[in-house]
């Protein structure tokens, strides 16, 4: 209970040194503090429109690849490429739509949505054979995997999946039958929130209540250990555990063409992938916590193309600003656990 | 880095005849090279030096011979610089030195090869001997340096060679040839000869001697009695922080030698006296007595639980590790294995435990077996998971389904109970616990499911008296109880005190020997046959 008062103590340090870090920028760069932040704040909750249909509406795939950050950084896989698993579910989702275009919802929307998942997996699975078999560092694989995933992407909707016109580089829109459906008349909140909740809750129960969630995590906390004393298959566990991370990228890239955009396109994905690293750093991994910083940067986001809109500043700021959020987590982890350490060896 | 904290010649404390040298120093003529006097080092609770004194005189071979963790290597980071005793004194050529880093110690003339090289694989012989020079770079004039170094000394080396290309004895010559470029006078050889072959190793120590004769010193560190008398002139030993035997190798015989790194009283002086107050030798004072006691144990009746019928282990290179090793553990008996250091007790004890395959040989082996590794933080713990989280790791592999945690948290309780490891209950993480109930927790975790056999390596290291007393006792209760057990200990007196047989690891062999001091200690120095 005191780790986790203290966990929080410690978000609130990092979010205020985000929050000054925000203001210094907007001085910096010529703007007017108030009014810029004001503009941030009405973007991502002024209105219930603002709530549901763009901060709510970011938090979606943020929140998938975000659970997948952390299930792989729980196993102690440093997968940086839920961003293009995400990419991958969404263009297998969109390969799939093309024959699917008549059947009806309840066949069609969970075929395309396993579809994406099985994608996601597939592309993680590359890397942790690659890790596996090679000893490639996943970091290094999955990186490059993004590239490929992100070229591939725009190589599909120029060529295979372009729409029947031929003039867009884009994929055909998906048949209203086949759209998520909205879950408030007049607003963009689909029932992937739903999903997403049901699905952060499942992966929390798995890591907590089940023998194979303890084994991910005992080889994430030790390898030397789980295999020593718990006689557990590590290869095995942690190639697990990534194709699974690489099945949460995917769903969340099937549920955002299918909730949200209705189509592939090369830029998809406004780096949700990589910003779901932030998302579940700051959720010290907890898949729970996930839900709560999705929630946080989906605001961000949301409140950066406001401020962009209506005080002109540019959202890359906010771009910046969260970036030093990830470097502010990671230090103040080490410098706590330096405190620590010293306290330890001061008994 | 820093050359402003150690002045190099640092102030003389005082005079140079101020200090008594001890007998040794005085009967030689010559003013010794390097002498170390009354040198005391504690890391936390232990006590690596406890007045260790060392003289090299100029012109020999001095062996320094001890036991692991006898403190040899400490004594001589101490002498380079590596680190700073907390008593005791060092003079080099009769004027008291202080020595603040390698550095200080290589501007005197002291120089460190260590047993696992600091060389930079990437670079040429020529960059890794320039390294932590000074100034300008100049490739052809480091490569001139190497090879009048080397030519000077005696030793083959291609300045232009990549590091990592080379085999390990070249690589060696190197670091070799990097100590001599600085103009040193004394050159510390750290277990030389443990990472050579047999060719390349006779080679090595003709160089040696070579080097010294020429009007140089070596402090050649090593626990092999051979290489000592071969080709020192004077030996040191040391046990358990303590100078135990200073000698003429001349005067000496392995048997003596042998003798003194076990610490018999007889040979040795001054390592049993009424001083002993740490810890750890008042953990050994109860050793006379106990041994009557222990040696009542049962005696081997019990069925065969554990086998190995010429077993073998080969690592990636193909190296011998094991060589066709037969041993059987019956129920009810403790095994006691001795060994000095990388003699092939890591691979027999996880062997037996299931954790590392034969590469040929039959085991018989019953399907549950506790381990108790000696690194506990690496291969037993997860550090930073609650206490019942670290107790369903035993056979968490084979485990399906949901995790049962309530009971899991109340058999863990009740293991906190039984074992008495002191920690509040049973959800702090096992890092906030001390490093013997740490070991208790993992040895009655590794009990709990009492299995018919139970494999222990170094069970009370880095423990106190306290905790060194239980975790021995669960041992023999464990023992009592029914199950075969196997114990290795680094501490010779440890295996003799727990054990009712005792086996013997050398150069990948084992041989059963009579449980006495001598014995095995004859046999763990590979001079029994």
């Amino acid at each position: 209970m005191r780790g986790s008062a203290r966990a929080l103590a410690q978000l609130g340090i990092v979010l205020l040194a985000g929050l000054a870090l925000l203001s210094l920028l907007l001085v910096a760069t010529g703007h007017a503090v108030g009014p810029a932040l004001a503009a941030l704040v009405r973007g991502a909750f002024g209105s219930s429109y603002a709530i549901t249909s763009a901060t709510i509406v970011r938090m979606i795939p943020l929140g998938f690849a975000g659970l997948a950050v952390s299930l792989a950084f729980r196993a102690g896989i440093l997968n940086i490429g839920a961003e293009g698993q995400l990419l991958m579910g969404a263009a297998a989702a969109a390969a799939l739509a093309v024959p699917l275009a008549a059947a009806p919802a309840a066949v069609g929307i969970p075929l395309l949505l396993t579809g994406g998942a099985v994608a996601g997996a597939t592309w993680a699975a590359v890397a942790a054979l690659l890790r596996l078999r090679f000893g490639v560092l996943e970091v290094i694989s999955t990186i490059m995997l993004n590239f490929v995933a992100q070229y591939l992407t725009g190589w599909l909707v120029r060529g295979p999946l372009q729409e029947p016109t031929r003039v867009n580089p884009q994929s055909a829109s998906l048949p209203s039958a086949l759209q998520l459906p909205v879950l408030l008349e007049g607003t963009r909140l689909h029932v992937g929130v739903l999903l997403l909740v049901v699905v952060a809750f499942a992966t929390w129960w798995w890591l907590t209540h089940t023998a194979s969630g303890f084994r991910v995590r005992a080889v994430g906390m030790n390898e030397a250990a789980a295999r020593s004393a718990g006689d557990v298959a590590v290869g095995r566990t942690i190639a697990g555990a990534f194709v699974l991370s690489g099945l949460l990228a995917g769903l969340g890239g099937a549920v955002e063409y299918t909730g949200i955009t209705y189509a592939l396109y090369e830029n998809f994905s406004p780096g949700y992938g990589y910003t779901a690293i932030a998302v579940a750093l700051l959720a010290r991994l907890h898949p729970l916590g996930v839900l709560g910083t999705a929630l946080l940067f989906g605001a961000l986001e949301a409140g950066a193309n406001a401020m962009q809109r209506d005080a002109g500043v540019p959202s890359v700021v906010v771009s910046v600003v969260e970036a030093v959020l990830i470097l502010l987590i990671v230090g103040a982890d080490r410098w706590s656990d330096r405190l620590s350490a010293r306290a330890e060896a001061a008994t | 880095m820093s050359h402003s904290g150690a002045p190099a010649g640092a102030a003389p404390e005082h005079g140079p005849d101020a200090g008594g040298a001890p007998a040794f120093a005085r009967a030689a003529s010559v003013t010794p090279l390097l002498l170390l006097d009354g040198l005391s080092h504690r890391f936390g609770r232990v006590e690596a030096l406890r007045g260790a004194a060392l003289t090299v005189r100029p012109g020999t071979v001095h062996a320094l011979l001890g036991e692991n963790g006898a403190g040899k290597s400490t004594l001589m980071r101490a002498a380079f610089g590596l680190l700073q005793p907390d008593r005791g004194e060092l003079r080099w050529k009769g004027a008291p030195h202080r020595l603040a880093s390698p550095a200080a110690a290589l501007r005197l003339g002291i120089g460190m090869v260590h047993q696992h090289f600091t060389l930079v694989p990437a670079m040429t012989v020529a960059e890794n001997v320039a390294l932590g020079g000074h100034g300008r770079f100049d490739p052809a004039q480091a490569a001139a340096r190497v090879r009048e170094v080397a030519t000077r000394a005696g030793l083959t080396l291609d300045p232009d060679a990549r590091v990592g290309t080379l085999p390990v004895g070249a690589q060696q010559r190197c670091e070799i040839v990097k100590a001599l470029a600085r103009d040193v006078e004394l050159l510390i050889l750290d277990e030389p000869t443990a990472v050579l072959a047999p060719g390349e190793a006779a080679e090595l120590l003709a160089w040696v001697r070579r080097y010294a004769d020429a009007g140089n010193a070596v402090v050649l560190i090593t626990h092999k009695l051979r290489d000592a008398l071969a080709v020192a002139d004077d030996v040191t030993v040391l046990h358990r922080g303590r100078t135990v035997l200073t000698t003429r190798a001349a005067d000496s015989s392995q048997e003596a030698l042998a003798a003194a790194m076990i610490g018999d009283a007889a040979t040795g002086h001054g390592n049993t006296g009424p001083a002993t107050t740490g810890h750890a030798d008042t953990g050994r004072a109860d050793t006379a007595d106990t041994v009557g006691t222990s040696s009542a144990g049962p005696v081997a009746t019990g069925r065969v639980v554990l086998a190995l019928d010429g077993v073998s282990v080969r690592d990636a290179r193909g190296v011998l590790l094991l060589r066709e090793v037969t041993l059987t553990v019956r129920a009810g008996e403790i095994v006691g294995v001795a060994a000095v250091e990388g003699a092939g007790q890591h691979q027999l004890l996880r062997v037996l435990a299931g954790r590392m395959d034969a590469s040929s040989g039959r085991v018989q082996r019953p399907a549950r077996v506790g381990f108790v590794p000696e690194d506990r933080h690496r291969d037993a713990l997860l550090l930073d998971a609650p206490l019942f989280e670290n107790a369903a790791l035993r056979g968490a592999g084979a485990r399906r389904g949901r995790m049962p945690w309530a009971a899991l948290r109340a058999h863990t309780s009740a293991l906190l109970a039984r074992h008495d490891v002191r920690a509040p209950h049973a959800a702090v993480s096992a890092r906030t616990l001390s490093g013997g109930n740490q070991q208790k927790f993992v040895l009655g975790r590794e009990l709990a499911d009492e299995p018919e056999a139970l494999v222990v390596e170094n069970p009370s290291r880095g423990l106190d008296f306290m905790a060194t007393a239980a975790v021995q006792s669960a041992l023999r209760a464990a023992r009592d109880g029914g199950t075969a057990v196997v114990v290795y200990s680094s501490d010779l007196d440890e295996v003799l005190l727990l054990a009712d047989r005792v086996v013997v690891m050398y150069a990948g062999q084992l041989i059963e020997v009579a449980r006495t001091r001598e014995a095995a200690g004859r046999a763990m120095l590979g001079s029994a046959r």
